[in-house]
C-alpha cells in the first residue's frame, strides 16, 4: 500500500481540525490575523494617496487621488508613450504611491504634446481619455511663490522668461503692470508675473525655464497640485466643456437649496 | 535526489522543462526592456498591463477585478486586455503565470534551491494554505473600502518587475524579506501559504485545459522525488495516488502551477504534459501489469 505520508519528509501533513473548539479558534485567529492585514493595506494606501507637491500627476490624470489610484495599473504605458521622457514611475520607497506616474517639472515638464500621447496610452481611463485638447489639462497650477527672488519683484527687472516659455502664451501668465508703494513712502514700478487660473495647464514650463531655478536657489514660480492651490470642489483634471460647466453649477446650486 | 533520474536520462532531457522555465522568466523581461535599450518595441509596459507591437493589449485580471471593487470601471482597452489574458491561461493552465512569467519565482525557487543544500528544515505548522484565501479576500474587501488598487501598494511580484523595467527604489528589501521567509521558515512559503495573486490565478486553472497527468502511474514506485521538488505537492497525491478509488490521472487542482518539475525529475517518466480531457482511468493490460510487478520487485533492491 502507498502511503502518502513517506513521501513527503514531513510537510504533507493535513491537520484536521478535531473539535469545534480549534475550529472556532482557528476562524478566530484567521479573522484576526487578516483584519490587521487589512488594517495595514488600508493605512498604507490611506497614506499612499498623497503625495509630495513637487510631484505632478500627467495630464489628464483624475484630480481625485483615490480615483486614480483606483483606476491606475501602474503599468508604465503613458511613460514609454512620452516622447520628452518627462513621465516616471514612482519606485517603492519614494513618498509617492509605488508604481504611479508624475513628473518633477523643475527637472522635465510637461512638453503639452498636441496629440497627448500619453493619455491616448492608459488603458485604464487613470488618464482621463475625454482630454482631447491638451491646453484643457490641469495638472496643477502655476504660482510666484519666491517672492524673494523674483526677478520682476525685487530688482525693477524686466524678466521675461516664464511669460514668453508658456505654450498658452499671453493667456496662461501675465505681466501685469503695478505701482509698488514701499513702508518708506517711496514708490516703484514692477511688472508682476501673474498666472490666471483659467488658462494654466500645469505642464511647469514656466518653473523650468525660470532662470532662478539654477542661478538663485530653486525656481520663483512653480507649479503646485490642485490638492494645495484649490479647495476640494474646485479641483479638476481637466478643464470642461460650457455644457459640463453648467451642468456642475446647477448641481451645485440644487444642493445649496 | 536526482541520481535516480540521472541515471535513466542525460542532463538535458533531465531538466527540460526547468530550463524551459527558465527562458520563459528571463525571455519576458528582455522583451520588455529591448524597447528602452534598443529602441526595438515588441512590447511595452510591464506585467500589470501591456501593448504587443502597438495593438494587442493585456492586462492583469486581478489588479483589474480589484480597480472594479473598488468602484471604477476601466477603459475598453483593459477590458480587452483582461479578457485576452483571461483566455490564455484558461487554456494553459492558470498558475502558468507563476511559474513561467512571475518574476519572484526565480526568487523563491533560489531559497528553496539553497535550503535544500543546506538542509534546513522549515515546519511552521502554525502556516495553513487557506490563509491565502483569507488574503484574497481581503485585499478584495480592502478595495472596495479604500477605493484604491490596494494589493499594488505592497504586490512584490509587479514591484520586481517595475524594478527591472522602470527602476529598483528600495524593492530589493521586499525581494530580502520573502527570501529569507522561503529559506528559513516556511518551504515555498510566500507562494505556498502567502500569494493572493497565485490563488486568483489557481481559480483560472481549476477549468484550464492544459494539465500535467500521472500518465505511467502504475510505474510509479514510491521513490518521493516528485514530492520533493513540487512547489504544491498536495496535488499529486490524488492524480497519481488514488487510482484504487477511481481517481483519474490527470493533475486537476488549480494550484497546480504546470512547472513541470515532476516530469523532469521522475525516473520513471510517470507524467507528461496532457489535458484535463485525458483522465480516463487507463485499461490495465497484461504487459502493464507485468512491468508493474517487475518495478516493484526491482526496486526493492536497487533503490534505496
Ligand atoms: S503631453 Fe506629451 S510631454 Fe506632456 S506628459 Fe504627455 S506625453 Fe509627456
Ligand atoms: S498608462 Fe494609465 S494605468 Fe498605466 S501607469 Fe500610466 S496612468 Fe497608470
Ligand atoms: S505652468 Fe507655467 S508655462 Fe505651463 S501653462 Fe501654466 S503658466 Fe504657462
Amino acid at each position: 500500500m502507498k502511503s502518502t505520508k513517506d513521501k513527503s519528509d514531513g510537510y504533507l501533513k493535513c491537520s484536521f481540525t478535531s473539535s469545534r473548539r480549534d475550529f472556532l479558534t482557528g476562524t478566530a485567529r484567521a479573522a484576526c490575523g487578516m483584519s490587521l492585514l487589512g488594517l495595514g493595506l488600508g493605512l498604507y494606501s490611506e497614506v499612499g494617496k498623497t503625495h509630495p507637491a513637487n510631484t505632478l500627476r500627467p495630464p489628464g490624470a483624475r484630480a481625485d487621488e483615490e480615483e486614480f489610484l483606483g483606476r491606475c495599473v501602474r503599468c508604465g504605458l503613458c511613460v514609454r508613450a512620452c516622447p520628452y521622457d518627462c513621465l516616471r514611475l514612482a519606485e517603492f520607497g519614494e513618498p509617492t504611491a509605488t508604481g504611479t506616474p508624475y513628473f518633477i517639472a523643475e527637472e522635465f515638464p510637461c512638453y503639452m504634446c498636441p496629440d497627448i500621447p500619453c493619455v491616448k496610452a492608459c488603458p485604464t481611463g487613470a488618464l482621463d481619455p475625454k482630454l482631447t485638447d491638451i491646453k484643457d489639462a490641469r495638472m496643477g497650477v502655476a504660482r510666484v511663490v519666491g517672492t524673494d527672488r523674483c526677478l520682476n519683484y525685487w530688482f525693477n527687472h524686466r524678466c521675461l522668461a516664464c511669460t514668453t516659455i508658456c505654450p498658452v502664451r499671453g493667456k496662461a501668465i501675465t505681466l501685469e503692470k503695478e505701482i509698488w508703494v514701499k513702508s518708506d513712502g517711496t514708490k516703484q514700478l514692477r511688472f508682476i508675473p501673474t498666472v490666471n487660473d483659467e488658462h494654466c495647464t500645469g505642464c511647469g514650463m514656466c518653473e523650468k525655464n525660470c532662470p532662478m531655478a539654477r542661478y538663485g536657489g530653486g525656481a520663483a514660480i512653480k507649479v503646485l497640485p490642485l490638492s494645495i492651490v484649490k479647495r476640494e470642489d474646485q479641483r479638476y483634471h481637466r478643464r470642461f466643456t460650457p455644457e459640463e460647466q453648467k451642468a456642475i453649477e446647477t448641481k451645485a446650486k440644487a444642493k445649496t437649496l | 535526489m536526482w541520481r535516480r533520474v540521472v541515471a535513466v536520462r542525460d542532463l538535458m532531457f533531465t531538466n527540460k522543462w526547468l530550463l524551459l522555465r527558465r527562458a520563459s522568466q528571463i525571455t519576458i523581461p528582455v522583451l520588455f526592456l529591448l524597447g528602452p535599450w534598443y529602441g526595438i518595441w515588441f512590447v511595452k509596459g510591464n506585467l500589470a498591463s501591456s501593448l504587443i507591437l502597438d495593438t494587442v493589449p493585456l492586462t492583469d485580471p486581478f489588479i483589474v477585478l480589484q480597480s472594479l471593487a473598488s468602484g471604477h470601471i476601466p477603459e475598453t482597452t483593459a477590458l480587452v486586455g483582461v479578457a485576452i489574458v483571461i483566455l490564455f491561461y484558461v487554456f494553459v493552465g492558470g498558475r502558468v503565470y507563476c511559474s513561467w512569467l512571475c518574476p519572484i519565482n526565480l526568487v523563491t525557487d533560489a531559497a528553496e534551491w539553497l535550503r535544500r543544500r543546506m538542509n534546513i528544515s522549515t515546519q511552521w505548522h502554525f502556516l495553513k494554505r487557506s490563509i491565502r484565501w483569507w488574503i484574497l479576500v481581503t485585499v478584495i474587501v480592502m478595495s472596495a473600502i479604500t477605493g484604491t488598487i490596494v494589493w499594488e501598494f505592497v504586490n512584490p511580484i509587479t514591484m520586481l518587475n517595475r524594478g527591472l523595467l522602470y527602476g529598483m527604489g528600495v524593492t530589493w528589501i521586499l525581494i530580502l524579506a520573502i527570501f529569507l521567509f522561503d529559506l528559513f521558515i516556511a518551504r515555498r512559503g510566500w507562494c505556498g501559504y502567502l500569494c493572493p495573486v497565485g490563488v486568483f490565478y489557481g481559480f483560472l486553472g481549476r477549468v484550464s485545459i492544459v494539465r500535467v497527468r500521472a500518465k505511467k502511474r502504475h510505474l510509479c514506485d514510491d521513490c518521493g522525488d516528485c514530492f520533493v521538488t513540487c512547489p504544491e505537492p498536495h496535488v499529486i497525491t490524488p492524480a497519481l495516488d488514488r487510482a484504487e478509488h477511481g481517481v483519474g490521472p490527470v493533475i486537476l487542482s488549480g494550484d497546480c502551477t504546470n512547472c513541470g518539475r515532476c516530469i523532469d525529475v521522475c525516473h520513471a517518466d510517470v507524467f507528461a504534459v496532457s489535458s484535463r480531457f485525458h483522465n480516463a482511468l487507463p485499461q490495465i493490460t497484461q504487459e502493464s501489469a507485468q512491468q508493474v510487478a517487475d518495478i516493484h520487485a526491482g526496486s526493492e533492491n536497487t533503490i534505496t
